[in-house]
């Protein structure tokens, strides 16, 4: 369990700030379990975890998704073991994406915060019915102060009306859940998961409209945002707070009369092809920024990215920031020189 | 009285002569319509929910082989949460291998909880929906297809866990019962007392396995009244850690006469015999100490 998230939530509850039940349970697979039993019973659950926690809960992650129960659990990104190493990376996420989990990856406390609205907003949409992880990097966002304007309660209740569950637990209507699926049907109900992915991409958009209507903050369209994009030759694609190094590297190399901008994936799954080919058009190279490795291959973003993008943007992946290694300014100039090299995939450290 | 009102309805594809079955059956005609059930992976969930076709008239979820406690408390929460906790019924089902084995973390943390669910094992003494594997309750020397009887090894090398004494000893606030599909009053009893109890209730029913312990399917329940008499299935209960017995029987027989009802026993020396009779013995008498001194678990 992410501590601080937890221990935050058990305060407020305690305090009579938050009117919600809080179940304290044994373990990580246990809690999701548990979240799974709650969501099915038609309530909206919330739980938090990172790393080993979230490796653990692996097997009940194709469980609440196979079932379409619209669970939010946030992740505060962080290596996996061995050796152990509490520091920030992508490999548990990451190790998940297949799961049929919508990953949503935050730069900025302010922007954990906000996706957590958002997040139950589109999973518990009538079109999408799936869980979502909303992925804020370990330390550099799960345990730092930043200034954040918290929404009034009333206003995020207008935002986000009181969960009216599609199907639930009810001796009043009895119904199976969670049955055997023979050859015969197992496909349908996979498809209909991968159908649900691609309407999500609508759905992310316009609840994302609709926060920035509400709110005044904009997270562009919820899928990604592309900054100085507009004549850019070079990018940088990446998620979570090294974004925000990013930016600042990418305003640097402006003023130095490169043309480099930033491609911040926020949405990560679904992936979203169509998006990502648009904010690419007319660049000439790439660097993938991957805080994860598939051992034996690429970074994982980058594999996703060589699979939509066309072949004439030449693309470099770079392993960065496994285990809580710095990543700087620096490092994202050197890794702008190094676009077009022949080398495909480096390991900066 | 039986409710004659059937809520495991039949053409399940349970296996003639199932015993589990039964153990279903009428653990819905203890609990009644007013009952939602968390189910772990095993056969009697595999039976009863091939799509699109369910055997349930309750409502009823399945999720993983060793989670059905910790998704159960999530909706005994639930319920909690919506006003609604103290008009259903909460059911938590798994065979043996997700109770004894995989799921016992889940079921131990629930207990802790003091979760307001009534647990049922229904207990078929190994791995039936993947092929007879060992579990912690297989008893000793039983031949299975991880401990088949060789010519060096005879089956089994462990004694079965002591689950219900485990489960009493979390705390007294659960209810603790065994139960056997041969008496089948005392076994809803049981169950509508496990339920009617605020807080967890344990119950274990034995319950026999045609393929898996090589027996005739119209044995079934032949057999596991001759467990009954051989002190392999002692009935009790366990209240307030208090223990009492709730039917004896009136002799008893050696254990000879269970074992030679079922095949994966048939390989076992006399002296197998006389050492598992010892075993018996043993756990009868201690159980039957606690009962007299009423020493509080
Ligand atoms: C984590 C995990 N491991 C293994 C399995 C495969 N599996 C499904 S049911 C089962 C055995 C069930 O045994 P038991 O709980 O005794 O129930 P029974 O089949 O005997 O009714 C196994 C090993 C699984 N579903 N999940
Ligand atoms: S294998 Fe045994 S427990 Fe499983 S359905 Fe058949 S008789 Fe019942
Ligand atoms: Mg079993």
């Amino acid at each position: 369990m992410e501590t601080h998230i937890v221990e935050k939530l058990a305060s407020f509850i305690n305090d009579g700030i938050l009117d919600s039940e809080m179940i304290h349970m044994e373990s990580e697979h246990s809690a999701l379990s548990a979240a799974l039993g709650a969501s099915a019973t038609g309530v909206r659950t919330f739980s938090a975890t990172a790393s080993q926690g979230l490796a653990l809960m692996h097997e009940i992650l194709f469980v609440v998704s196979g079932m379409r129960l619209p669970v939010v659990m946030s992740i505060a990104n962080r290596s996996l073991s061995a050796p152990i190493n509490i520091w920030n990376d992508h490999q548990d996420s990451i190790s998940a994406r297949d799961s049929g989990w919508m990953q949503f990856y935050a730069e900025s406390s302010q922007e954990a915060l906000d996706t957590m609205i958002i997040a139950y907003k589109i999973a518990e949409n009538k079109d999408v019915l799936l869980p979502a992880m909303v992925c804020i990097d370990g330390f550099t966002l799960s345990h730092v102060y930043e200034p954040v304007d918290i929404p009034e309660q009333k206003s995020v209740d207008r935002f986000l009306s009181p969960y009216k569950p599609v199907y639930k637990l009810d001796p009043e209507k009895p119904l199976t859940m969670g049955p055997v699926g023979f050859p015969d049907s197992f496909m349908y109900f996979k498809h209909a998961q991968q159908k649900a992915m691609e309407s999500a991409l609508q759905v992310i958009k316009k609840v994302n409209t609709e926060f920035k209507q509400q709110f005044g903050r904009d997270y562009g369209d919820g899928i990604l945002e592309g900054y100085k994009m507009n004549d850019a030759k070079q990018a940088v694609v990446c998620m979570g707070s090294v974004c925000g190094t990013v930016r600042v590297a990418v305003d640097k190399m402006r003023k130095d009369g490169k043309k480099v901008g930033m491609i911040k994936l926020k949405t990560y799954r679904p992936f979203p092809k169509k998006r990502l080919v648009e904010v690419s058009k007319g660049l000439k190279g790439m660097a993938v920024l991957d805080k994860n490795i598939s051992f034996g291959n690429y970074g994982a973003l980058f594999t996703d990215l060589k699979a939509v993008l066309s072949d004439k943007i030449k693309m470099n992946n770079f392993i960065i920031g496994l285990g809580g290694r710095d990543i700087t300014v620096k490092h994202v100039e050197e890794v702008v020189g190094k676009i077009g090299s022949k080398k495909d995939i480096e390991w900066v450290y | 009285m039986i409710p004659e009102e059937e809520l495991f309805a039949k053409g399940h594809r349970a296996c003639a002569g199932c015993g589990s079955a039964l153990a279903m059956r009428h653990a819905l005609k203890a609990a009644g319509k007013n009952t939602i059930i968390s189910h772990a992976t095993g056969c009697m969930e595999v039976v009863s929910s091939p799509y699109p076709e369910t055997a349930w008239r309750v409502p009823w979820i399945h999720a993983a082989f060793e989670n059905a406690a910790a998704v159960g408390s999530g909706i005994d929460r639930a319920l909690k949460r919506q006003g609604k906790r103290e008009n259903v019924n909460l059911l938590v089902i798994g065979g043996d291998g997700s109770t004894f084995d995989i799921g016992f973390q889940a079921l131990s943390a629930a207990i802790e909880r003091q979760q307001n669910f009534c647990y049922i094992c229904y207990e078929n003494n190994a791995y039936m929906n993947t092929g007879i594997q060992r579990s912690g309750a297989t008893p000793k020397y039983a031949s299975t297809t991880t401990s088949p009887a060789g010519k060096v090894v005879h089956g089994k090398m462990e004694w079965k866990k002591h689950m219900p004494l485990i489960v009493a000893a979390h705390n007294e606030g659960v209810y603790v019962a065994t139960a056997n599909i041969a008496f089948v009053q005392d076994y809803i009893d049981k169950v509508k007392k496990g339920l009617a109890k605020k807080g967890p209730a344990y119950i274990e029913v034995y319950c026999p396995c045609p393929p898996g312990w090589k027996i005739s399917p119209s044995q079934t329940v032949e057999v596991a009244k001759v467990a009954f008499k051989s002190k392999v299935t002692p009935l009790y209960e366990i209240e307030n850690g208090v223990l009492k017995f709730t039917k004896e029987p009136s002799s008893f027989v050696p254990v000879i006469e269970h074992l030679k009802t079922q095949g994966r026993f048939k390989h076992m020396t006399g002296e197998e015999v006389n050492e598992v009779q010892l075993h018996l013995d043993k756990n009868y008498e201690k159980l039957k100490k606690l009962e007299e001194t009423c020493v509080r678990l």
